[in-house]
């Protein structure tokens, strides 16, 4: 190995942005072990004395009936958004009709609305179908909007695939749906774990429906976590311990199938 | 690197369609397929869009659903408030920021990267993983960081600040210019929910420009040194100008996530004093919610709509374009 200047230089200044990075993590990871009267203002910096595990206890506790809340809403969510984009995404690649262009683009545009621009009218429709204030309509919600995201991703990864295998199954007697059943459907495989992290990890953090669409015993973990923080007296402790306990999940994701969510991330941006 | 590479890869070819032997029945079933899709979209976004809008252009600004029609006059009253007047501000100021770090960061970070370092991986890592998490759980992390009488300003204090900034309960506006009812400038709180937004963003421009930057073949660099280009030289007379897509990319998709940004701001700080870090998906949030001002929140949606629609629509219609050549 050669030491050249500019490599050490490289990866000094790598090592101090990994600092930044990681700073917050640490923060967070070393005041949830501290109890109470280690977690005050001035030794905010310092290790815990002791692994207290406390705080975990107490965030466990109040986000627990949250948590579960979020995982029955992220699961079936990302099931149906995904099903429903892989066959857009399908049809939209391999079967391209006189304006499947402009109808792929006027979805895509339902990608980038803010959502507050649908809310009023997405309240008075869930408490026109008895869906409002629960689980179930916000699994709708997220699988209506997640139609465009998942649609997007689904068709360019069908692109890469071939014509001619479709062309042969085609030969064989195989129609589109035949075609999708027994060719695209198994190819889909890494299509469907990409668009499921992308997914479950949005519909996990996502606030704004959350918050809005959902009162204090249907609350999804992440409206329970602000509600932590805003309550009377701050306890840095527990909240830092509930920010982990919220966070877990994604980044358990992250750390375990990180290149599937990169490849969402990228899939996700239109054309790089 | 492989998987950057090929979503890459993918995203650039031209998507073609089976041409022989397409019956027509399937080309019919294959619309009654995405008929679904296209009936929630159509009612879901346009229709529900259609709605918010009627709204704004109502009275009803109460619990009771009241609609008697007064035209513009919400959006009229918006642009005399003075909330609103500093929610633009701050958008505007939000945005500039955001997107011009995270643009510096993450071409920085990926040039760094892009050397065949040991360790590539484990930095990549580091520098993507706050995209996993919630705005949330950045804004209740970074809350702690910048308590003016903790976090940061200890460092500082220890470095012999002996006036550290207050971050984001600061109230004043720099330079401060007077503009309809509002102080014009850089409200110095919002530079701390910028901090955190980059903390969580920067990665994704990083990975954007590592994979712009992994598609650039050698040899093009090559024979720009055999021509006697310096390394800088190389970098910006033949790198940069490859990148622009992706700055351009970069920049629409941090913007439309900055004109939209929400859960960070109310995680983090909240509308702040004298709304020096209130933003308007805060502002329509609490007045639609909080205020049972609905025809008021509605006009503020459509505004939010309109600032994102300016910026995604002409890439929309754009990447429509190119794909159909």
């Amino acid at each position: 190995m050669k030491f050249k200047p500019g490599r050490i230089v490289t990866y000094l200044l790598l090592i101090l942005a990994a600092a930044f990075f990681l700073t917050p993590v640490y923060v967070m990871v070393a005041t949830s072990f501290k109890g109470l009267e280690e977690a005050t203002l001035d030794r905010m910096w310092e290790l815990p004395s002791s692994l207290n595990w406390e705080s975990y206890a107490i965030a466990w506790e109040k986000l627990s009936p949250h948590l579960m809340n979020s995982l029955y809403l992220a699961i079936p969510a990302t099931l149906f958004s995904a099903l429903l984009g892989s066959i857009n995404g399908y049809v939209l690649s391999k079967w391209r009709f006189r304006g499947s262009d402009l109808l792929f683009t006027l979805i895509l545009f339902g990608m980038f609305i803010p959502y507050q621009s649908i809310l009023i009218p997405m309240i008075r429709f869930l408490q026109e179908i008895q869906l409002y204030n629960s689980i179930p309509g916000l699994i709708f919600v997220h699988v209506i909007y997640g139609i465009p995201i998942t649609t997007l991703i689904f068709r360019n990864f069908y692109a890469g695939i071939p014509d001619e295998i479709l062309e042969a199954a085609q030969i064989d007697g195989n129609g589109i749906l035949g075609i999708y059943r027994r060719i695209i459907l198994p190819l889909s495989i890494p299509g469907f774990v990409v668009v499921g992290i992308w997914q479950f990890t949005q519909v996990w953090n996502e606030f704004l429906f959350a918050v809005t669409l959902t009162s204090t015993a249907q609350h999804p973990v992440m409206v329970a976590l602000q509600n932590l923080s805003g309550s009377q007296i701050v306890q840095w402790n527990i909240q830092m311990a509930g920010a982990l306990l919220a966070a877990l999940p994604t980044l358990l994701i992250y750390v375990l199938l990180g290149r599937y969510f990169i490849r969402g991330l990228l899939a996700g941006s239109l054309k790089g | 690197m492989e998987p950057l590479r090929s979503a890459q890869k993918t995203d650039d070819r031209p998507v073609t369609s089976v041409r022989t032997r397409t019956g027509i029945n399937d080309k019919w079933v294959g619309f009654f397929l995405l008929l679904p899709s296209l009936l929630a979209i159509a009612v879901f976004v346009y229709g529900f869009i259609g709605w918010t809008g009627y709204v704004s252009l109502s009275d009803w600004n109460s619990l009771l659903p009241r609609m008697n029609w007064v035209g513009l006059e919400n959006y009229r009253a918006l642009f005399q408030d003075f909330r609103f007047q500093s929610d633009l501000r701050n958008t505007l100021v939000f945005t500039l920021f955001f997107i011009a770090a995270c643009l510096v960061t993450g071409l920085t970070l990926a040039v760094l990267l892009d050397r065949k370092l040991k360790g590539e991986h484990l930095f990549r890592n580091i520098f993507i993983f706050p995209m996993a998490l919630s705005f949330i759980v950045t804004g209740v992390v970074w809350q702690w960081i910048f308590n003016p009488s903790t976090g940061v300003n200890l460092f500082l204090n220890k470095l012999g600040f002996e006036e550290p900034p207050v971050w984001y309960v600061d109230t004043r506006i720099i330079p401060g210019v007077e503009w309809g009812q509002i102080q014009f400038g850089i409200p110095l709180a919002l530079i701390a929910v910028v901090i955190a937004a980059i903390w969580q963003m920067s990665g994704f421009t990083m990975a954007m420009y590592l994979a712009g930057l992994r598609a650039i073949p050698d040899e093009i660099r090559e024979a720009a040194r055999v021509d006697g280009a310096g390394e800088w030289q190389v970098f910006r007379k033949v790198i940069l100008p490859l990148l622009r897509p992706i700055t351009l990319s970069v920049m629409i998709i941090q913007g439309h996530i900055s004109l939209k940004i929400f859960d960070l701001v109310v995680a983090m700080t909240g509308p702040g004093a004298n709304f020096v870090t209130d933003v308007p998906g805060v502002y329509m949030f609490e007045t639609t919610f909080r205020g049972n001002h609905y025809a008021q929140g509605a006009a503020i949606a459509i505004l939010m709509l309109l600032m994102v629609s300016v910026l995604i629509i002409p890439y929309l219609v754009s990447s429509m374009r190119k794909e159909a050549d």
